[in-house]
């Protein structure tokens, strides 16, 4: 199963770290991975295999978002199909 | 595959437009539930509902989280309880508690089909289960209620339609201390859907399967971004526009109903794919129509845009969706809409006017608080035309109005949280008794003889 990491929040040092720190420890490997900054905005959306992941989908999903309240970013971590059902035809 | 800006698009739909799934209702069949005595088929109702519906605030929960977008509400609609009740229609208030008593259990937020349908007849357990929804609607907390007075195949019963003028009366009545509250919880249909998810006028059809999930989704605040994304556009571009939304919003549904069904072990039903509003700002129909280029709603035009935003909804929704069903379209109640609520409150949107409006969307008269003087041959009289208009363009019409009692004009009523507060409308004083004390069948119009 693959799900897509958001992170949306003003740029600072180490978000990237942080994250693949988190998602490393949880097991969940990442597949792509790219990143925008729009004017000082930060923008990183990351698709990741969740098959060897530890925990279910959405405890994941909650302790990202916790995760990201603590940095100051918001976080998602969404099953991809969410995306595909409402991009495309 | 979805790109960056998808993504994000997404993510944006959520957070700042309030994106949800407004609910997700398990339709359930209480036919296998009739027993000889009240007793014995309120313990089984009570059994069943708890046994099947023991998941959805869980299976909903995960599927929010997993999909990252809020699923607002978990409910559950029933086969209409007066069929249940029908050998013993005197004690219809004993299936009502047990319905209620359900809905706590389970941890849902309302439960529907304390209903009959009696478009083209009512028989006298029918007429004894109706006259118990006042008294059932002020005892109980989670329960909702309709009646089915018309249709276009069968016409409209007059003698059912005078009936819910006085049940609406006595509801308002044995909940006056609320202000009418259990108005909110009761519908009066022509051409009621078996299928719809939405409340108060959900109830589980007998021609449905055993469990079934049946979901509405919603977006109001996501349309109203889209088109303000476009503001010189025309009103072609802005009908594809509305229509390429509803196409998302809907695919959202449709996947969530999917897996939602899966998990609980029942049939996936239908996605409803309604703009149903609630009083949060950035979540209204009325500021859709106003984005569209009207300075208020219920002004000259706001039919023409309703029209137009309510068939662009239809035609993404029916794109995006394998079964499309329920009401599906534009919803438009007064006290749950903030752009709906204030032009009410400035006299711009009327009574009248929303009659119009309800011609060309999917529902109809809905959540109107009205003088509590009216009277109930004035309120037959409103659901008498709602339902004519009902009936003779094919459609569901609906009417919800709370007579508030002792409140008039000037004064407003608040149910608060998603059924929000309204400015008490004026209505018309002329009588309409002696047309209302007729009774009978208005019949069916010459276009439903089509076989």
């Amino acid at each position: 199963m693959r799900a897509v990491v958001t992170v949306v929040g003003k740029d600072k040092t180490g978000i990237i770290a942080k994250v693949s720190a988190f998602l490393a420890e949880k097991g969940v490997n990442i597949l792509d991975i790219s990143q925008t900054i729009l004017e000082d905005y930060f923008a990183m959306i990351m698709l990741v295999d969740m098959s060897g992941a530890s925990e279910q989908l959405s405890v994941i999903a909650t302790e990202c978002r916790e995760m990201g309240e603590k940095i100051g970013m918001s976080i998602h971590l969404q099953h991809e199909e969410i995306f595909n059902a409402m991009h495309s035809i | 595959m979805f790109n960056n800006n998808d993504v994000l698009e997404t993510i944006n739909m959520v957070e700042r437009e309030h994106l949800d799934i407004r609910t997700i209702t398990m339709g359930i069949s209480l036919l296998p539930c009739i027993r000889a005595t009240a007793e014995e088929t309120a313990k089984t109702v009570y059994d069943t509902i708890c046994y099947k519906a023991q998941n959805i605030v869980k299976v909903a929960e995960e599927l929010s989280k997993e999909y990252g977008i809020p699923i607002v509400n978990k409910r559950v609609s029933v086969t209409p309880a007066s069929i249940i009740c029908a050998p013993f229609a005197s004690q219809s208030a004993k299936i009502g508690k047990a319905l209620d008593d359900a809905a706590k259990n389970l941890g849902i937020d309302f439960l529907g089909g304390y209903s009959a349908l009696v478009h083209k007849g009512m028989a006298d357990y029918e007429k004894t289960f109706i006259q118990t929804i006042p008294e059932v609607l002020a005892n109980t907390e989670r329960l909702c209620s309709s009646v089915n007075i018309g249709s276009s195949k069968s016409g409209i019963n007059m003698d059912a339609v005078k009936l819910m003028g006085e049940i609406i009366k006595e509801t308002a009545s044995a909940t006056a201390e609320a202000d009418g509250f259990g108005c909110a919880k009761l519908v009066v249909f022509c051409n009621a859907v078996e299928d719809n998810p939405f409340m108060a006028g959900a109830f589980h059809g007998v021609g449905e399967s055993d469990t079934v999930i049946n979901v509405g989704v919603s977006g109001p605040g996501v349309v109203q971004h889209a088109i303000e994304a476009i503001p010189d556009a025309d009103l072609t571009e802005l009908a594809e526009m509305i229509k390429r939304t509803a196409f998302k919003i809907t695919r959202a549904g449709q996947l969530v109903a999917k897996e939602a069904a899966k998990r609980l072990g029942a049939e996936f039903g239908i996605v409803d794919l309604s703009l149903a509003p609630t009083p949060a700002r950035g979540d209204s129909v009325a500021q859709i129509l106003e984005e569209m280029g009207l300075e208020c709603v219920g002004t000259h035009g706001t039919t023409a845009c309703l029209a137009m935003l309510n068939d662009a909804v239809k035609k993404g929704g029916v794109m995006a969706s394998s079964r499309v069903g329920g009401l599906s379209g534009a919803f438009i109640p007064v006290s749950e809409d903030i752009g709906m609520i204030e032009a009410a409150e400035k006299g711009q949107l009327t009574i009248d006017k929303l009659e119009a409006m309800t011609a060309v969307c999917s529902v109809g008269l809905d959540m109107i608080a009205v003088p509590g003087d009216t009277t109930a041959t004035t309120i037959s009289a409103i659901i008498a035309d709602e339902a004519a208009i009902g009936m003779i363009n094919n459609k569901t019409t609906a009417v919800r109005v709370i007579p508030a009692p002792n409140k008039g004009v000037g004064d407003s009523v608040n149910f608060g949280g998603l059924l929000g507060r309204a400015p008490i409308m004026p209505v018309h004083n002329m009588s309409a008794s002696k047309f209302i004390s007729r009774g009978g069948l208005i019949p069916a119009p010459i276009h439903s003889n089509k076989n």
